[in-house]
């Protein structure tokens, strides 16, 4: 489904970005800036934006995907910039000194020990665009918004609950499964 | 030709940001023998540990490890041939006291075999058996018992020159005192070059060979404890001194 394709994305692009941010603690406060301030556009003014873009743009799913990819990188990034700075700094210095290169330490030592935190940031991602998905419906994306959209057309509240409830229950349901999958990294990462 | 110093530091100068830290040190630490580097905070002795294994590096005058300028080595190399041991341990809370141990070892390259070998080897040595104590994580021991995998995990791939940071400093005073034990006992049996760090006298006088009396970015004496003790260089040794006697 769209949420999917584009929180994958999301994450795909997100993650390494924010790892690549810690790296250069200069270009964070801007790059987080900017992605903060898209995600207070509302989503269907983005996706008006998007429409008539030449290759992303049009109507249907992938002028969505786009959108949504947008809209859960925020999170993945902030979370994954957060996630590794949070690492006790004696621990990355004993790295360090015991002689890791530096990507030996980001994946053997920083990365397992921020995931809790990066996981949450997916997670977040993954609720927001099962909502905005819903609303992808309206420039023709298909999916559960289109009877969201029909039952307010046509003021059937059954169908709107058609839509929304399975929409919601989708939502609790990606944040209940990975929250466990959170709790259970971070548990055995205490210290 | 005599055997080359384990650790020299020759007229080194450190600043950050316009703010002196190591102002023209100069020390000697031999092979085989445990030099305490101790001062008060901020008088440049962390700092100088670290420009050993270049987590620092000067900006000034010359560190050499066994004869060579470290900054003339590969950094990664050169930590790998070191042992370091910091307050608090730095263990990696998501890996289990012997992957903890065998972190060097694993970054040399060494076989599984030869690995958990010398884990258990070096286990043994801190007196926290391996087939007990391997498995555990690090939040199911104890800060006593946290130091000593620390002080395992930098003695596994058997370096000629161990940096201790503090490492007893945020133990409680019978852990620390059991641990300042075992370091004796370590320091007859392994003949290593140590450097170790550290605020309080009493241990610099009971664990060091010689002690190097630090202020601000200079050392003001290097001597056994009776040098300094009967022919103290000046008024801030003698102060220093008594506050261990």
């Amino acid at each position: 489904m769209l949420v999917a394709v584009s929180t994958l994305l999301a994450a795909a692009i997100g993650i390494p970005l924010g790892i690549a941010l810690t790296r250069r603690p200069r270009l964070a406060r801007p790059i987080l800036g900017i992605a903060g301030v898209v995600q207070t556009i509302p989503s269907l003014a983005l996706f008006g934006f998007l429409l008539p873009l030449p290759l992303i743009g049009g109507i249907g799913a992938r002028t969505a995907i786009v959108a949504l990819l947008v809209y859960a990188m925020l999170p993945v990034l902030r979370n994954t910039y957060a996630g590794i700075l949070s690492v006790d700094p004696a621990i990355s210095e004993a790295a360090t000194g015991l002689g890791m290169t530096a990507r030996q330490r980001l994946w053997w030592v920083e990365l397992p020990l921020a995931l809790p935190v990066v996981l949450a940031g997916v997670r977040i991602a993954t609720v927001v665009s099962i909502g905005l998905a819903t609303i992808a419906a309206a420039i023709g994306a298909g999916g559960l918004g289109v009877l969201i959209y029909r039952g307010i057309a046509i003021v059937d509240n059954r169908q709107i609950l058609a839509g929304a409830v399975p929409a919601a229950l989708l939502a609790l349901a990606a944040d209940g499964l990975l929250g466990i999958l959170e709790r259970r990294q971070s548990k055995w990462r205490e210290s | 030709m005599g055997v080359s110093p384990a650790v020299e530091f020759q007229e080194v100068r450190k600043s950050f940001s316009e703010h002196p830290v190591l102002d023209g040190l100069t020390l000697t630490v031999e092979a085989g023998e445990t030099v305490a580097l101790i001062g008060p905070s901020g008088c440049g002795k962390t700092t100088a540990l670290k420009l050993v294994n270049r987590l620092l590096e000067a900006d000034a005058g010359r560190v050499l490890v066994e004869g060579r300028d470290v900054a003339r080595e590969d950094a990664i190399a050169l930590r790998r041939k070191l042992g370091y041991v910091i307050q608090e341990g730095g263990l990696f809370p998501h890996w289990d006291v012997r992957a903890n141990v065998e972190t060097v070892p694993r970054l040399l390259g060494w076989d599984e075999d030869r690995r958990r070998r010398r884990a258990g080897e070096v286990l043994g040595m801190v007196n926290l058996p391996a087939e007990e104590f391997g498995a555990r994580r690090p939040r199911q021991l104890s800060g006593g018992q946290r130091q000593r995998v620390g002080v395992a995990r930098a003695l596994a791939a058997d370096p000629p020159v161990l940096l201790m940071d503090e490492p007893f400093g945020a133990l409680d005073p019978i852990a620390r005192r059991a641990l300042q034990r075992e370091f004796l006992d370590w320091k007859s049996r392994l003949k290593k070059a140590v450097l170790l760090v550290t605020h309080d006298m009493r241990e610099a006088f009971l664990l060091a060979d010689r002690i190097a009396v630090m202020d601000r970015g200079r050392i003001r004496q290097t001597g056994t404890k009776a040098d300094l003790l009967e022919r103290p260089a000046d008024d801030y040794v003698r102060e220093f001194v008594s506050e261990a006697s």
